[in-house]
Order: C-alpha cells, then sequence, then structure tokens
C-alpha cells in the first residue's frame, strides 16, 4: 500500500536498481488554472514508462520526450508550456494556465 | 539527482519524516534540508535555509522566495488510515484509501476477520488496537476510524487517538451505542475530548451497503483533511 509520491520514489529506486536510465520531471512554477500543483512529479524510464504527472495529461507526451532527451544527454533541462507558446498550442495545454516543468536525469 | 538523494528522499518517506529537496535551477546543484541542517553539493544563504525550513511543516513546495531559481519539494508524511475492525465496510475502505493516496493499515486481533484472504494486498495487524497504535504512532497526517462495533477493540483505540495529533476519530454506531460509547469516554476521563468524534462516521450520503458507507467515511476523512473540522 502505498502513496503517490511514495510509489514514485519506490519505482525510481526499483528503474535505478535494474540499470534503467531515468528522469524525473517536477512542476517548480504555475500561473493560472494549471491543473498539477508545484511539485508534482512524473518518472520516466528509458522506454517511455511513466508514473505520476504534471498536468491533466495535454503536456505528459512533450515532458517524456524532453526526459528522453535528458536521459541521453545527462543534462537537465527547463520547460514552459502556455497557451502564448507555440509548442503548448501543438500539444494543447488546454486549461489554460502556464506551467514551468524541470526535467532532471537520476543517476 | 544523485542516487544518494534519491535514496534519502525514499527512507524520510518510510520513516514519516518531513524532507526538503532543494534545487538550483540553473544547473541542478542540490541539496537537502531537514530541521537541523541541509546537505549537498548546494550551500544555501542562512535566509534560504530559513525559508525553506518554514516549508517542511506546511508541506507547500514552491520556489523560495527572494532567492532567485531556488525550488524546494518538500516531501511530507502521506495521509494514513488506520481502521480498527476488520469487518466488511473494512474490506470495501481500505483499497479505495489506498487509492486515494492513504497508506492504509487494519487492526484487529480477530485472526479469523483480520485475514490476509479477506484483505489481499492490505496491511494487516493482529495486534490489539492499544498496542498497535503506540507502535504505529498517532501524527498529524494520521485518520482514525473505529469500526468494530466491539468496546473491547473501539474504546481503547478513541482512548487513545482522542489526546493524539490525529486529524481526525471516526466511530460506527447507531445513536445509542454511541451514546453508551460517550458515557464510558466520559468515565474515562475524556470527556472534554469526545466532540472530536465523528458519529455518525461519514458524510450523510444516504447509503447503507458497506461500499456506499466506506465512500461516504473516505469522503468525511478528505473533508476535514483539505478543509479542516466545520465549527
Amino acid at each position: 500500500m502505498h502513496t503517490d509520491s511514495d510509489s514514485l520514489f519506490e519505482t525510481l529506486r526499483q528503474w535505478r536498481a535494474a540499470g534503467k536510465p531515468a528522469a524525473l520531471a517536477t512542476v517548480v512554477s504555475t500561473w493560472g488554472s494549471s491543473p498539477r500543483p508545484e511539485g508534482s512529479h512524473l518518472a520516466v524510464d528509458a522506454a517511455g514508462h511513466f508514473v505520476g504527472s504534471v498536468s491533466g495529461g495535454c503536456i505528459e507526451g512533450a515532458v517524456i520526450d524532453a526526459a528522453a532527451q535528458v536521459m541521453a544527454s545527462g543534462c537537465a533541462q527547463l520547460l514552459e508550456f502556455g497557451v502564448s507558446d507555440e509548442q503548448a498550442w501543438q500539444v494543447g495545454l488546454a486549461c489554460g494556465g502556464r506551467v514551468q516543468v524541470y526535467v532532471e536525469p537520476v543517476e | 539527482m544523485k542516487s544518494a538523494v534519491l535514496a534519502r528522499i525514499a527512507e524520510a518517506q518510510r520513516r514519516r519524516q518531513p524532507l526538503l529537496v532543494v534545487t538550483r535551477l540553473g544547473d541542478g546543484a542540490q541539496c537537502l534540508v531537514d530541521a537541523e541542517r541541509a546537505e549537498g553539493d548546494l550551500s544555501l544563504s542562512s535566509a534560504a535555509l530559513a525559508a525553506a525550513q518554514g516549508l517542511l511543516s506546511s508541506g507547500c513546495s514552491m520556489s523560495i522566495p527572494g532567492a532567485d531559481g531556488l525550488f524546494a519539494r518538500a516531501y511530507v508524511p502521506s495521509p494514513r488510515l488506520l481502521i480498527v475492525g476488520a469487518v466488511h465496510i473494512a474490506q470495501v475502505l481500505a483499497p479505495m484509501a489506498d487509492a486515494a493516496g492513504f497508506e492504509v493499515i487494519v487492526i484487529d486481533p480477530r485472526g479469523a476477520f483480520a485475514s490476509a484472504q479477506r484483505f489481499p494486498g492490505v496491511q494487516l495487524t493482529d495486534e490489539w488496537p492499544d498496542e498497535a497504535l503506540g507502535r504505529l504512532g498517532l501524527d498529524g497526517a494520521t485518520a482514525l476510524v473505529a469500526l468494530s462495533h466491539d468496546p473491547k477493540l473501539d474504546d481503547p483505540a478513541l482512548e487513545l487517538g482522542l489526546p493524539s495529533q490525529v486529524f481526525y476519530i471516526g466511530a460506527l454506531g447507531s445513536r445509542r451505542t454511541h451514546e453508551k460509547r460517550l458515557e464510558r469516554l466520559r468515565a474515562a476521563g475524556l470527556e472534554s475530548l469526545t466532540g472530536r468524534i465523528h458519529s455518525p462516521i461519514g458524510l450523510d450520503l444516504g447509503g447503507r451497503s458497506p461500499a456506499e458507507i466506506a465512500v461516504a467515511i473516505l469522503a468525511e476523512v478528505i473533508q476535514v483533511r483539505h478543509r479542516g473540522e466545520r465549527t
């Protein structure tokens, strides 16, 4: 029996123990009506499996793509999504808010 | 994030201790902050450290005010639901509360009730409630519900829960049952605290089945957790 955050870190620990690359995404800023609060996590492995969430589902695809780059390069990225943003328009942050997501490699 | 940081977060969650991870978004440098100290690659000014430590109790994650590009992620103990009485309602309440993000523990010394067959995948203990609650600890992130209908089990749990930090206490039973229970708790010297007990337990949804009652209980626990007690 685990809560959201407990089971996310347990999953991350298992991925790393099995030698799988992994990345951790964190909501670090929100403006307006963003669906998930600051501190929300999404963990991703190299095969694109993911647990947790950083939005209502609208930007997860873009964050998982960025996570793959972060795992390959070993360098963290700071992503921003919002209605005024070309990329966000494409991935569709429908709620009208803006959100900043930090994606870091997990050693 | 370094593996040592990952391990510390997991350990703090297991031990139900609050912990912060502060990240400098510019270069990814991180440090761990608890009530005593900060440790890691990132050194914080005393003002930033004090601001970060202020977040330990609230559990809020946010950018540290006045410090450019420092984000503090608070890991605080997850909410926990302790269920006394491995009864039919508990069988449906336990998985519901688990799905809602609670760590759930079912307490019942009667082995025929607290069996793994009746509660697959649920954390069970066959200790007496006073032993179990003493061992588990009753902190401010914990809710306690007494469902056994048996004063030998429910009363000791309530006697420990009432003077504790738990954020919610509920007890199943008819108004008549509850009146008798209040008499016993008054006799035990707990009169001033008996108002904390939610009884009838749960929001008034009108349902009668075990699952419907479980929804009403869980809804009330969530409401009190976020909105506080209605006065």
